[in-house]
């Protein structure tokens, strides 16, 4: 059994075919590369794994059990969180806000619980201020938990997005263009940050167009070109597929 | 520092105030609880509601027509009156499932009108514009309150039950979930929260305390008609939350006193009142359109260090 399976996805609107047929599977702690030019199809593909858009037809399933259709709030219950192309922090909340939200779905005190500052309360809230802490430590921003989280740079941004998402303690981790608009040091820290995650643990889904970033760190690739997929396998291989070539330079290349 | 101004409060009714000044304070009173019950929806969820005044107004009239029929107590009443409205809130709650924004706000708009014809239009309930009469005094385990003294110390208890619970709920972990879908519904939701959910508790919280305040200001009027629950109201209650700063419980409820006591405080300018009230207004929100003490920094959560 995969940890994802993704089987004969489709995804229709109106005349345009997004994402077509797609077959896809990844394993436990697996860092698997999503890359095609433009339009692919990438993100709508992170939509349908994430319920944020309902699949035309095909079947998703995680650890065995069917997720199609099922609304995002659940998925990222069930075990599959993610970060956004164009960073959606709360920006009027601290860093350490945001990380508690992820922690959402692993936290369970009830309003009673709340009004009254119960025990119960009391100790949760103690417990998910250290595992959030803790988390920000992992992705080095622990110094800046006070900040709103509007103040931060681009890629300390980036970072607390990928931290607010790992607080939710996902099966599998989804990124969306995590270097898009990062400088080379930016990326070369983000590529060695990425690996870290597989040292604990994490199973990453990683849409990119920095080819360095994915050809170090992913150990399977999948290209998806006009909602399609052309290509799947090794970064070496990848680089070799003819198609994939064509893909990016155009035929005759 | 609270309880020196818990202490302070007590003393009020003790400084010989006029009871033209203890009445601006007692209805000051209903207001911030309003303006407090209103912020949780606007301030911190982010739906702008332009018909609070029906929550208000539910609960004046749940509470007048069981004080009057059933001769209950104030603890009954009330608690009855926050519960009916807190049920309508739920109701109006689900259209936000299709609905945001602007749209939203129509729809509560929409309900604000609907809750004053039924008042105005059924006679046999609400007795329509004559109103309902003779409500009787707020009783309490055999306590009557009738001097506006022990009003005060009642409206007192109930500003801060309401700023107690709303409190401690923004600090929650639900409260931090609605700030979440304010700033950003989508990234919430995929943060699992559940959208619908919380919406909804937000306005049913919202309305209960809305409808509490309504409760009060039955009994303490003893004179309730679907005038008092217009939508000019829900938009006098919207600007105190506005004025105060919206998401600082401080500020709104510093709003509710401003909006009610200005032009109290104009009143020997005669006509000119309303016209320098309005001015009041448009400076303000020129100059700090944020609110009183609309600081972010109001939102702040309790950290364990």
């Amino acid at each position: 059994m995969h940890k994802l399976q993704i089987q004969g996805l489709t995804k229709r609107f109106g005349g345009l075919t997004a994402v077509n047929n797609i077959d896809l599977h990844m394993d436990d702690n697996e860092i698997i590369g999503l890359i095609g030019p433009n339009g692919a199809g990438k993100t709508t593909l992170f939509n349908m794994i994430t319920g944020m858009y309902i699949p035309t037809s095909g079947k998703l399933f995680y650890q065995g059990q069917d997720i199609t259709g099922i609304k995002p709030y659940k998925i990222t219950d069930i075990g599959i969180a993610r970060t956004f192309q164009n960073i959606r922090l709360f920006l009027m909340m601290t860093v350490l806000e945001n990380v508690l939200i992820g922690l959402h779905t692993r936290t369970n005190t009830n309003l009673f619980d709340a009004i009254t500052k119960n025990k119960r309360y009391r100790n949760e809230e103690k417990t998910s201020h250290k595992r959030a802490i803790e988390i920000l430590e992992m992705v080095g921003l622990k110094e800046r938990k006070d900040e709103y989280s509007k103040n931060l740079s681009y890629g300390e941004q980036r970072k607390l997005e990928i931290a607010r998402a790992m607080a939710s303690n996902p099966g599998i981790l989804l990124l969306d263009e995590p270097a898009a608009g990062m400088n080379d040091n930016e990326t070369a820290e983000l590529t060695r940050f990425i690996k870290t995650l597989k040292n604990f643990g994490l199973t990453v889904l990683l849409i990119e167009h920095d080819m360095r970033l994915v050809m170090n760190i992913c150990e399977r690739i999948y290209v998806f070109d006009h909602g399609s997929k052309i290509a799947e396998g090794s970064p070496k291989e990848i680089q070799k597929n003819q198609q994939v070539i064509e893909a990016y330079l155009g035929k005759g290349a | 520092m609270i309880i020196l101004f818990i202490s302070f409060m007590t003393l009020i009714p003790f400084l010989g105030f006029s009871p033209y000044i203890m009445r601006i304070m007692i209805l000051s009173g209903i207001y911030i609880i309003l303006a407090l019950s209103l912020n949780l929806l606007t301030g911190f969820t982010g739906i702008v509601c332009l018909g609070h005044a029906a929550f208000y107004g539910i609960g004046a009239y749940t509470s007048a027509l069981l004080a009057i029929h059933f001769d209950l107590s104030f603890v009954f009443t009330a608690i009855a009156g926050g519960v009916v409205a807190a049920f309508f809130g739920l109701l109006l709650g689900l259209p936000t499932l299709r609905l945001n924004g602007t749209y939203l706000s129509m729809v509560t708009l929409g309900f604000c009108e609907i809750v004053r014809l039924v008042g105005l239009n059924w006679m046999s309930l609400t007795r329509g514009p004559m109103g309902l009469t003779g409500i009787p005094f707020p009783k309490i385990l055999g306590w009557v309150i009738d001097r506006d003294a022990e009003y005060f110390y009642l409206v007192l208890i109930l500003i801060i039950m309401t700023w107690v619970i709303l409190n401690n709920l923004i600090q929650s972990r639900a409260g931090i979930a609605l700030i979440a879908i304010r700033e950003d519904e989508v990234a919430a939701e995929a943060m699992g929260i559940n959208i619908l959910k919380y919406k909804v508790l937000a306005f049913a919280i919202s309305a209960f305390f809305a409808g509490i305040a309504g409760s009060f200001y039955a009994h303490y009027a003893s004179f309730i008609n679907p005038q008092s629950f217009t939508f000019d109201e829900s938009i006098q209650i919207l600007s105190m939350v506005i004025l105060g700063g919206m998401g600082s419980n401080l500020g709104v409820a510093l709003g509710a006193i401003v909006l009610v006591s200005v032009p109290e405080m104009l009143r020997g300018l005669q006509e000119y009142r309303m016209l320098i009230y309005g001015a009041v207004l448009v400076i303000m929100m020129l100059t700090r359109p944020q609110g009183i003490l609309g600081n972010p920094k109001a939102l702040k959560i309790p950290r364990n260090n």
